[in-house]
């Protein structure tokens, strides 16, 4: 909302009783109107502004999701008419499919592996390449290359690098089959999401790391701080609004894990590596049932903006309405 | 956000319901157009298909054909959405079977049962009958395939095998020996599943036969004794370990896929339609690939099932709801005239005109369709013959069996929940 501009908080107008005392007050009433029309004009252009952005948010978002909501109500193969509605059964059958359930619990084992592995890499090779090593600008171009491919790209060139006899069993000094085994699967798969996505974050903290005043690190080193100390009790602090994001950043991509699954493994071998989105996907475009999938969309939906609304009004709260170095003087 | 973006994709279809009214039975000589969608993307067919429609607009100046190419899949996503649209393309690709019967339920196809019946008979019985539903003609076929065992020639003589195997216990022996030699006997890419439901529905179509399977696709009584019976040779195929290594995370076609295996001449065997030979040649690093030879796949012993029930599937054509009658009569040329027999002598098709088999050139295509000849009853691919739903169940189901995570009572049962689910 813009701040309010009406008349009443303006002096009364002059009337034409009253003895003008010099030219200004006559031009009062003209004024305002002036300033009435001013608002009208910036209401018009703030809608200008908004209209399209705010018809296609509710053309391509809010519409299909209703949409969505409401086809999860039925049994509906997509071809043919919505004529049997199912209640709740959509959802009941989601969560009695062990195949579903697997999805879930991939989805949240790759936020728990981002979260507690990729983004602590990531925080490292940041503290690297921000610290005074040699060629540190070659490593950081190096680092953050991977995010710039598509995940397709990526997909295609992992398969390739994982398949028996590939570059990965050259390399590594164990051999095993990286894809193809349902016990293993998961785990290629983080690995090689972890290698896309750590040099956003990393770039990310690299920011963090670069807005924190030298000075402050300066003065608990000489304090008698260790290395050790200075990073915990100066360092990770001051980086807590960029690790915030970026977590959040990491568990809704997580939740939405879609491209490289799909090229790489399709969600095989037998179910090993699905998620929600490859379930939806699956049960959608292959099987046609589209009400049964439109539930799944439903319930990915209602899982994110639950991580969401969570997350902003109890995490982020402070970052949003905080300064960064009231943070650290906590 | 990607449940959002499907989501749109399906209120975008919703919402585009207005009619192009392409072309509303205007049959009087009038101009019509014709919208064409194949799937024929790659060579030699595709030029076959233009050379064809440009044919027939030169003889009917006043049918204009508008020609859509899609590749397999992208056609398939394509029509989904057109049709939930409620737009039909007048004359598109289609396989028969449980999808079409889907199509006529939904009246999105034309009863062509009248305007095809003075021709139809020209064409092969069993292809015909993949393209009827209660008896009534809703589609055309132009080819019909079926899927043997492909085998390496220089292969199966360095591992001592003379005979192609008839019988399952020597398709088992034949395992054993290539084994022996050091050669990996058959090649999968199981990672798109129904490489790997290939083989387990031929099972089904030798041990449990084809009425059982036509029956189960009714009922959904594939828990019966033929369909674990199946599963169980199945397993005892599966426990002799002899496909490629990875063969879970290898795709059918591409790199490191079953046919690059087999292209490369790192697989002895491979159970697979009529289009495997090109697809063994466009993966082969080197320039001539592996000579091959074809046999059907070997009978069991004991099984109700007959050597004339072959699995396998058609090409053909269905006309949407709003075609003009000109559909028929341009799909008719397609399939009954010289188009037929260009279309054989490419090597892409195997032509159900009649007569036009002598135009296929290639001995092993030619054994093909000496097998379908004598066929008594053609299984249709079971995606095709059975609802998506059903269909991919069996993928997933068989898949298991591969991974050695489910055994053939688990498989028999989870299809038959699948069935009855609807």
């Amino acid at each position: 909302m813009p701040p309010r501009r009406d008349s009443a908080r303006l002096p009364a107008p002059a009337g034409p009783a009253v003895d003008p005392p010099h030219r200004a007050v006559l031009s009062a009433p003209a004024r305002r109107l002036s300033r009435r029309a001013r608002a009208r004009r910036r209401w018009a252009t703030i809608a200008l502004f908004l209209a399209p952005a705010l018809a296609l948010y509710l053309l391509l978002v809010v519409a299909p999701v209703v949409q969505a909501i409401y086809y999860s109500g039925f049994a509906w193969s997509g071809l043919g008419s919505l004529d049997n509605f199912v209640g709740l059964e959509n959802f009941k059958r989601a969560f009695a499919d062990e195949v579903f359930v697997g999805a879930l619990r991939h989805n949240a084992i790759i936020i728990v592996l981002s979260l507690f592995v990729q983004l602590p890499f990531a925080l490292a090779t940041a503290m690297i390449v921000n610290a005074r090593v040699r060629g540190r600008a070659l490593l950081r171009v190096l680092f953050f290359a991977p995010f710039v491919l598509s995940e397709v790209v990526t997909g295609v060139i992992w398969t390739l690098m994982l398949q028996p006899g590939g570059l990965a069993d050259a390399v590594m000094p164990v051999d095993r089959q990286w894809l193809a085994d349902p016990g293993i699967v998961l785990y290629t798969l983080f690995v090689v999401i972890s290698w896309k996505y750590f040099g956003f974050h990393m770039i990310l903290y690299l920011t963090g790391l670069q807005q924190i005043p030298r000075e402050l690190e300066e003065a608990a080193e000489i304090d008698g701080a260790t290395k050790w100390q200075v990073f915990r009790h100066v360092t990770l602090p001051l980086l807590g609004p960029t690790i915030r994001i970026s977590s959040f950043l990491s568990i809704i991509g997580a939740i939405q894990l879609f491209d490289l699954v799909w090229v790489m493994t399709g969600g095989g071998p037998v179910n090993a590596s699905n998620t929600m989105a490859v379930y939806m996907i699956d049960r959608s475009f292959q099987r046609f049932q589209f009400g049964y999938a439109s539930a799944v969309a439903v319930i990915m939906l209602v899982i994110s903006l639950a991580i969401a609304l969570f997350y902003q009004r109890f995490v982020l709260r402070r970052d949003l309405d905080g300064a960064l170095t009231s943070m650290g003087a906590r | 956000m990607l449940g959002l973006i499907v989501a749109a994709a399906l209120v975008a279809v919703g919402c585009g319901s207005d009619d192009d009214g392409g072309g509303e039975a205007a049959s009087n000589g009038g101009p019509v157009t014709i919208e064409w969608w194949h799937i024929a993307n790659n060579e030699p067919l595709k030029s076959v298909w233009q050379d064809a429609a440009d044919q027939y607009t030169a003889d009917h100046p006043n049918v204009d054909i508008k020609i859509t190419v899609l590749e397999n899949e992208a056609f398939k996503t394509k029509l989904t959405t057109t049709m939930q649209a409620g737009k039909v393309p007048d004359v598109f690709h289609s396989w028969g079977g449980g999808t079409l019967a889907e199509q006529a339920q939904a009246s999105l196809v034309q009863d062509v049962t009248e305007p095809t019946q003075d021709w139809i008979g020209d064409l092969n019985e069993a292809a015909v009958g993949l393209y009827q539903v209660d008896g009534k003609q809703y589609g055309v076929p132009y080819s019909l395939g079926m899927v043997g065992v492909w085998y390496n020639t220089a292969l199966f003589e360095k591992a001592g095998i003379d005979e192609p195997p008839a019988t399952w216990d020597e398709f088992l022996a034949a395992v054993e020996k290539l084994e022996a030699a050091g050669i990996t006997p058959i090649a999968l890419g199981e990672k798109d599943k129904w490489p790997g439901m290939f083989w387990w529905a031929n099972l089904s179509l030798r041990i449990a036969g084809g009425d059982a399977m036509q029956q189960a696709g009714e009922d959904g009584s594939f828990d019966s004794e033929g369909f674990v019976k199946a599963g169980d040779e199945l397993k005892r195929l599966i426990d002799m370990q002899p496909f490629q290594e990875g063969f879970l995370a290898a795709p059918w076609d591409g790199s490191g896929g079953e046919a690059a295996t087999m292209g490369n001449g790192r697989a002895a065997m491979d159970l697979m339609g009529q289009w495997a030979p090109s697809t063994f040649a466009a993966n082969a690093k080197d320039e001539k690939p592996p000579e091959l030879g074809w046999f059907p796949f070997p009978t069991v012993d004991g099984g109700a099932g007959s050597a004339g029930e072959q699995f396998g599937g058609g090409d053909g054509f269905a006309i949407g709801k709003d075609a003009p009658a000109e559909a028929v009569d341009f799909v008719k040329f397609l399939v009954t005239s010289d188009v037929a027999n260009k279309a054989g002598a490419s090597g892409a098709v195997l032509p159900v005109l009649k007569g036009s088999e002598s135009s296929v050139e290639d001995p092993n295509m030619q054994a093909v369709l000496d097998t379908r000849a004598e066929a008594s009853y053609v299984q249709l691919y079971l995606d095709q013959a059975y609802a998506p739903a059903v269909g991919a169940a069996v993928n997933d189901a068989v898949q298991g069996l591969f991974a050695g995570k489910s055994t053939p009572e688990e498989v028999s049962k989870s299809i038959a929940d699948a069935a009855a689910a609807g």
